[in-house]
């Protein structure tokens, strides 16, 4: 925050009218949007204090559980050390040889233990647990552990790393025949670093004995059949023995998707050895040093392109730092190389992808999964491309979209639902796109020509007679809804709808509420086709004992997939009701239950007709339908400080039927916040391979004071395989405000950002050739580091020169224990 | 749930001299500084806390003698809400409202700021810039200290173990001028990147009696007094504008952090100290 | 050393280490759940509750500081079973998504609207600078407590 002193000889400029947020007519609050649907269904529970989260669930004689980790990007790991002096007779302590089953966690690829077993691959990586009955003893057992290693060589630049996750190729046309025959070729290597999805709610999970020694575990999670199946093969359980019971969860974004198996398993081995129920809440510290973040990622395009306009190549390289296992990576890689070219028709396209290991924590699932990296780079590339040409940025755009039987790099021609030309014109229009740009861009000319464009080394120490200037900027992006390919066909996804004899109805689902409205919608669509209230639907608990596995609660496919599968039982259970009643549902249900001993219809998801693709060859259609949107942000920069103010963004984004126009909008909105954040203060360093900004107070999202005024305009192009036509709306909102925000920031000051954040230290350094900050996304090496690692390091040895805590001049590290 | 070190709550300034006559105190003011070091297990924690919220001695805003006078635990809240404080030293309000937001102004105190010595403390440089007294007091009576000499070190001030920071005295001469700019990391709940406060008399149409107050770009705050020499005696011309701004990016030597380049803040200090002057030259 | 002090209308006696965060002697020694933990170091507000009518970070608030006070946590806004009009706001208008930073918003906002808050975008968003949310936007939170301050002054 920047705050000036008036000084009160000079004039007071007028003062900004302040801005009355619109007070609702009478007509408004009560009878307004919400109430023409429903309410949240857990809303009352949640503003009333009542609603769980894992925290506030009470199991008495639990104990508390807590990860020794490492804090060495690479090492042998030689042994644990019990400090003997300590009375370890009230502390459990749990190692790799202490699993019963495979110690790998189950996800893609069978790389990443559970606990380490003779190599340390990542700072923080688990290395034994302990569970004491209170949280003095466990601090203080935490302290007298040591972890004997011996350091390895660390990779810390995907530049440079050998180990490869995965790559991919697309290939349309004939890439160096376009590229020669374009007129211009305009190049750009952008780079985006991690991102944590900061749910408010730190990462949780309990875990229970149970008495057919089984576990069940109580978790913040998106889903629950992860967890069920890594559980399962980690403690060697069975179906039954394994149960997966979600808490209310504070936000997810992807961070709950795959990481929570870990800890799940790790407060069940503590569980099962002591017989009693063990508590894992991570802190805040914990949570952000150790869990994944979004793929940083370099992304250099070559775009050919006619002098009027015509796009007529694009190459495009891809690479993706998967940290230092496995996880999803090969997902995150695949779709954000299907997405690089961006929304746009072109005859000639190359794009080729990789995802390497680094010795720093692995990365993961987060909202836009590969999308918002690659597609910030795709708009910067559109955007500078539109200078170069003198165009302006829309209509450049309007020119590339999009339309309606365009083929796409991996061969799908766009057969229905395509919108882009629509949010494009929606958001321009609403944003007052052209006309704002020919003000703005007035100005910057006055400005540049006034000072000269380039900038004399005595101006870097000075004021200029203008202190802040104002941009325009617009992105577009499309995101492919549900998972790629044959995804969904292999999920093979179950949701239930089941009449109880005694006349209740309910939904049974593996899906998860987090905030985005599960709970709400899927009563709503059920009632819908029932003919009911949405009242009398009930929605079952997100329990593995209970319900069925519907698939993870990912990839913005809840509404569109599940919500399907919702809308199809609900839709049989009339026809079957009816059909035997001869009466409609509404009115003869209750008959029907109790003579029938009630019914239950499990509806599988069934392959989207004329949806064929080859995962081999990537070629095909590599999503049923896209949604499409398109963002117009303005930003004030401070051209002293370079500091970025964004004051507004309109999105315009179309999700095929907006089922719950509010909830709808809360995901617009909210994505949108991401992607500004990700655009401007969401930084993360780190040294060593390790993450400097590990407190709250080092890691930064928006305020209320940083977030710009958001204008979220719906769009429908309904998707004909789904039964409400919706395409999901949870990601596509995240892909291009960054991209967006960026654009405006040149529209203000004149330079390009080609690297995420756009702090304040990028801005100030592209305008006047300052050094820039260290790249994005790549560890930096202390000197310390360099030095033979000494046997018995000295405990007041500060951090050279870095200050990661707030004030701190050294950072303690607590995660490592005590220096010995 | 963290540590939770054993606790005196003295009801009066002489009970809690009484105590710190013992070692091991550490005191509390309003927490926001002291709860986060022991939640973050920052190092061990302190062996016993001496709770000075019960000592209403230490409150209280007013005008003595032609000083402003703050007791120590005066919270951001209560200065931005002081007529004095708008009246005598809007720079301080400005600051105290660049600090955290509602949660932390409520409970955030100048004794802390003061006593807490952080580098980046928002309120310092404005002390440093107005000549602030610190007094402390103990068993053994008061003693006023400069600001100047108050920060001795990285975290060390010249508060010794057995004394509280009771009030801070600051002068009010007459046709001062006082100027406030934070650089933070976000627009709230930021430390800052970049603080600076100038303070200066016009006198003839030169500047007298100039003070150049700096947060975060060295281990403690910081007058940069090589840049007050420049200014001293100078009008606030783009000449002298352009002079100060070499002389303090010269005169500073910030680092690199998780927060910011060492190059970013020098650079950016000497730019706001030439925005400074423009605004206050007119030109 | 036993601690009084008043909790949503009820008064409470605590035999506590005064050093007890008053966050912890709310959820563990209370039961009092509904305020939550997000960091532990007074910069996410989810924590929030009010003391002596001021908004406070309760994980920042050792229990000796609140003897003799009176502190107001979300599960006291309104008598049990029932929502304030902030609450209600909120529920109407989409203000609350995981709901986890919903408790410390609200008890900002309610300070907010009980010092004489105007439903001016500006001044809400300084209000509740203090807590973070990550699933909104702010955008609906801030359209609540507007909507909140015009229908108590109606």
């Amino acid at each position: 925050m920047t705050v000036t002193t008036r000084p009160p000889r000079v004039a007071p400029r007028p003062e900004a009218p302040v801005a009355p947020v619109r007070a609702p007519d009478v007509g408004d609050l009560g009878v307004g949007l919400a109430r023409s649907f429903p309410l949240r269904r857990e809303g009352p529970a949640k503003l009333n204090g009542t609603a769980m989260y894992t925290d506030d669930l009470v199991f008495p004689g639990a104990w508390y559980g807590q990860t020794i980790r490492s804090s060495e990007p690479h090492a042998r790991l030689l042994g644990i050390e019990l400090d003997p002096a300590f009375d370890w007779s009230k502390v459990v302590v749990v190692t790799a040889r202490d699993i019963p089953g495979d110690n790998y966690v189950s996800l893609l690829t069978d790389d990443q233990p559970i606990l380490v077993t003779d190599e340390i691959r990542h700072h923080s990586e688990p290395v034994c647990l302990l569970a004491a009955s209170d949280r003095q003893t466990l601090r203080e057992a935490k302290h007298r552990i040591r972890l004997l290693t011996e350091p390895l060589p660390a990779v810390f630049d995907p530049l440079e790393a050998t180990q490869e996750f995965a790559h991919f190729a697309l290939a349309k046309g004939d890439i160096e025949a376009g590229l020669a025959e374009a007129e211009l070729v305009i190049e750009g290597t952008y780079r985006v670093g991690h991102q944590e999805q900061l749910y408010i709610e730190n990462n949780a999970m309990i875990a229970v004995p149970r008495p057919d020694g089984g576990v069940t575990i109580h978790g913040s999670m998106q889903c629950p059949y992860y967890i069920h199946k890594a559980l399962k093969r980690a403690l060697r359980l069975s179906d039954a023995q394994a149960v997966v019971i979600q808490a209310e969860t504070g936000g997810g974004f992807g961070g709950k998707e795959e990481y929570p198996s870990i800890i799940a398993i790790h407060a069940a081995l503590l569980a099962q050895r002591l017989g009693k129920p063990v508590r894992m809440i991570y802190d805040r510290h914990e949570d952000l040093a150790a869990t994944t973040k979004r793929h940083p990622a370099i992304v250099t395009h070559r775009t050919g392109v006619m002098r009027d306009g015509r796009l007529v190549a694009q190459d495009i390289e891809v690479v993706m730092d998967g940290g230092a296992y496995c996880t999803l990576t090969p997902v995150v890689l695949s779709r954000g190389t299907l997405h690089a070219g961006g929304p746009y028709a072109c005859p000639n396209v190359r794009i080729r992808g990789r995802a390497v290991a680094t010795n720093t924590p692995p990365n993961g699932a987060f909202r836009g999964f590969g999308a918002p990296q690659t597609e910030f780079a795709a708009e910067m590339q559109v955007n500078r491309i539109a200078e170069t040409l003198g165009m302006s940025p829309l209509e450049l755009r309007r020119r590339w979209v999009y339309r309606l039987g365009d083929e796409t790099p991996s061969g799908q021609i766009l057969r229905e639902s395509v919108a882009g030309e629509e949010v494009l014109e929606r958001a321009a229009e609403a944003a007052e796109f052209e006309r704002t740009r020919v003000q703005t861009g007035r100005v910057r000319t006055d400005r540049l020509a006034g000072s000269g464009s380039v900038a004399r080394s005595s101006d870097v120490l000075s004021s200029a007679s203008q202190k802040v200037a104002r941009g325009i900027g617009m992105a577009l992006g499309w995101h492919g809804a549900g998972f790629t390919g044959s995804g969904e066909v292999k999920l093979a996804s179950v949701a239930s709808l089941e009449l109880s004899s005694d006349g209740r109805l309910r939904v049974l689902t593996g899906s998860t509420e987090m905030g985005q409205g599960t709970k709400t919608i899927f009563p709503q669509l059920a009632a819908e086709q029932l003919g009911l209230p949405e009242s009398s639907i009930e929605m079952a608990p997100q329990d593995t004992s209970i319900v069925p596995d519907s698939g993870p609660t990912v990839a913005s496919r809840t509404a569109m997939v599940v919500g399907g599968l919702v809308i199809q039982a609900a839709a049989r259970m009339r026809a079957l009701v009816e059909d035997s009643t001869g009466r409609p549902f509404a009115d003869s249900y209750l008959e029907y239950a109790t003579e029938h001993d009630g019914l239950r219809i499990d509806q599988q998801f069934e392959p989207y007709p004329n949806v064929n693709f080859d995962d081999e060859t990537y070629r095909g259609d590599a999503y049923p339908a896209y949604g499409w949107a398109c963002a117009v942000a303005e930003v004030e920069v401070d051209l002293d400080t370079g500091e970025t103010q964004v004051r507004s963004v309109v999105s315009a984004d179309d999700i095929g039927k907006a089922i719950h126009p509010v909830l709808a909008e809360g995901q617009v909105e909210g994505g949108t916040l991401q992607g500004v954040g990700y655009a401007t203060i969401e930084e993360i360093k780190l040294v060593d391979g390790r993450y400097l900004n590990d407190r709250l107070a080092t890691y930064l999202i928006p305020t209320s004071l940083d977030a710009p005024r958001i204008e979220a305009i719906l769009v429908e192009s309904p998707f004909s395989g789904a039964p409400h036509g919706a395409k999901g709306v949870g990601e596509l909102p995240m892909d291009m405000p960054a991209a967006a925000v960026v654009a405006a920031i040149h529209d203000a000051t004149g330079v390009w950002i080609h690297d995420l954040p756009a702090t304040p230290e990028r801005v100030l350094a592209a305008l006047h050739g300052i050094p820039p900050p260290p790249l994005p996304g790549i560890s930096t090496i202390s000197a310390r580091s360099t030095e033979p690692a000494p046997s018995a390091q000295d405990a007041g040895t500060p951090e050279e020169a870095l200050d990661p805590r707030p004030d701190a001049e050294t950072d303690p590290q607590p995660l490592r224990g005590p220096q010995p | 749930m963290p540590a939770e070190p054993p606790v005196e709550s003295p009801t009066s300034l002489a009970q809690a001299f009484e105590l710190l006559g013992d070692d091991g105190w550490r005191p509390i003011a309003g927490g926001t500084d002291l709860m986060v070091q022991i939640t973050g297990e920052l190092a061990p924690p302190p062996e016993r806390i001496l709770d000075l919220w019960q000592l209403d001695e230490l409150r209280g805003i007013k005008l003595d003698n032609g000083w402003l006078v703050l007791g120590a635990l005066t919270t951001y809240t209560e200065i931005r809400g002081a007529e004095l404080c708008h009246q005598h030293l809007p720079a301080l309000v400005d600051a105290a409202a660049t600090i955290g937001a509602a949660q932390i102004q409520n409970r955030g105190t100048l004794g802390g700021n003061i006593a807490n010595a952080s580098p980046a403390g928002d309120t310092l440089p404005v002390l440093l810039a107005t000549d602030a007294q610190i007094v402390l007091g103990s068993a053994a009576g008061e003693r006023a200290v400069a600001a100047a000499s108050f920060w001795t070190g990285y975290r060390q001030t010249a508060r010794r173990p057995d004394e509280l920071v009771l009030r801070v005295a600051i002068p009010l001469p007459r046709g001062r001028h006082v100027r406030f700019r934070k650089v933070g990391t976000r627009r709230a709940q930021a430390i800052s990147k970049v603080v600076i406060c100038l303070s200066w008399r016009e006198d003839a149409g030169v500047w007298r009696d100039v003070r150049v107050g700096l947060g975060s770009v060295a281990a403690t705050p910081i007058r940069a007094t090589q840049t007050e020499r420049v200014l001293e005696g100078a009008a606030a011309r783009r000449e002298t504008a352009d002079h100060a701004a070499a002389t303090i990016a010269a005169e500073i030597h910030p680092i690199d952090d998780v927060r910011s380049t060492a190059e970013y803040r020098r650079v950016v200090t000497a730019r706001i100290l030439h925005r400074l002057l423009r605004e206050a030259g007119g030109w | 050393m036993t601690y009084r002090f008043n909790v949503n209308g009820d008064d409470v006696a605590l035999d506590v280490p005064g050093m007890r965060r008053l966050l912890d002697a709310l959820r563990e020694d209370l039961g009092l759940t509904g305020t939550k933990e997000g960091c532990g170091e007074g910069e996410c507000g989810a924590c929030s509750v009010l003391v002596d009518g001021e908004v406070v970070d309760s994980c920042l608030v050792p229990v000796c500081q609140v003897d003799g006070r009176e502190v107001l946590t979300v599960e006291g806004l309104a008598p049990q079973g029932g929502m304030d009009i902030l609450q209600q706001a909120f529920l109407e208008r989409g203000g609350a998504q995981c709901g986890i930073c919903t408790p410390g918003m609200l008890m900002a906002a309610r300070a907010y609207v009980d010092h004489g808050g105007a439903p001016v975008d500006e001044d809400i968003r300084e209000a509740i600078a203090g807590n973070l949310c990550r699933c909104t936007g702010y955008t609906k939170i801030i359209e609540a407590i507007a909507a909140a301050t015009t229908t108590g002054r109606t």
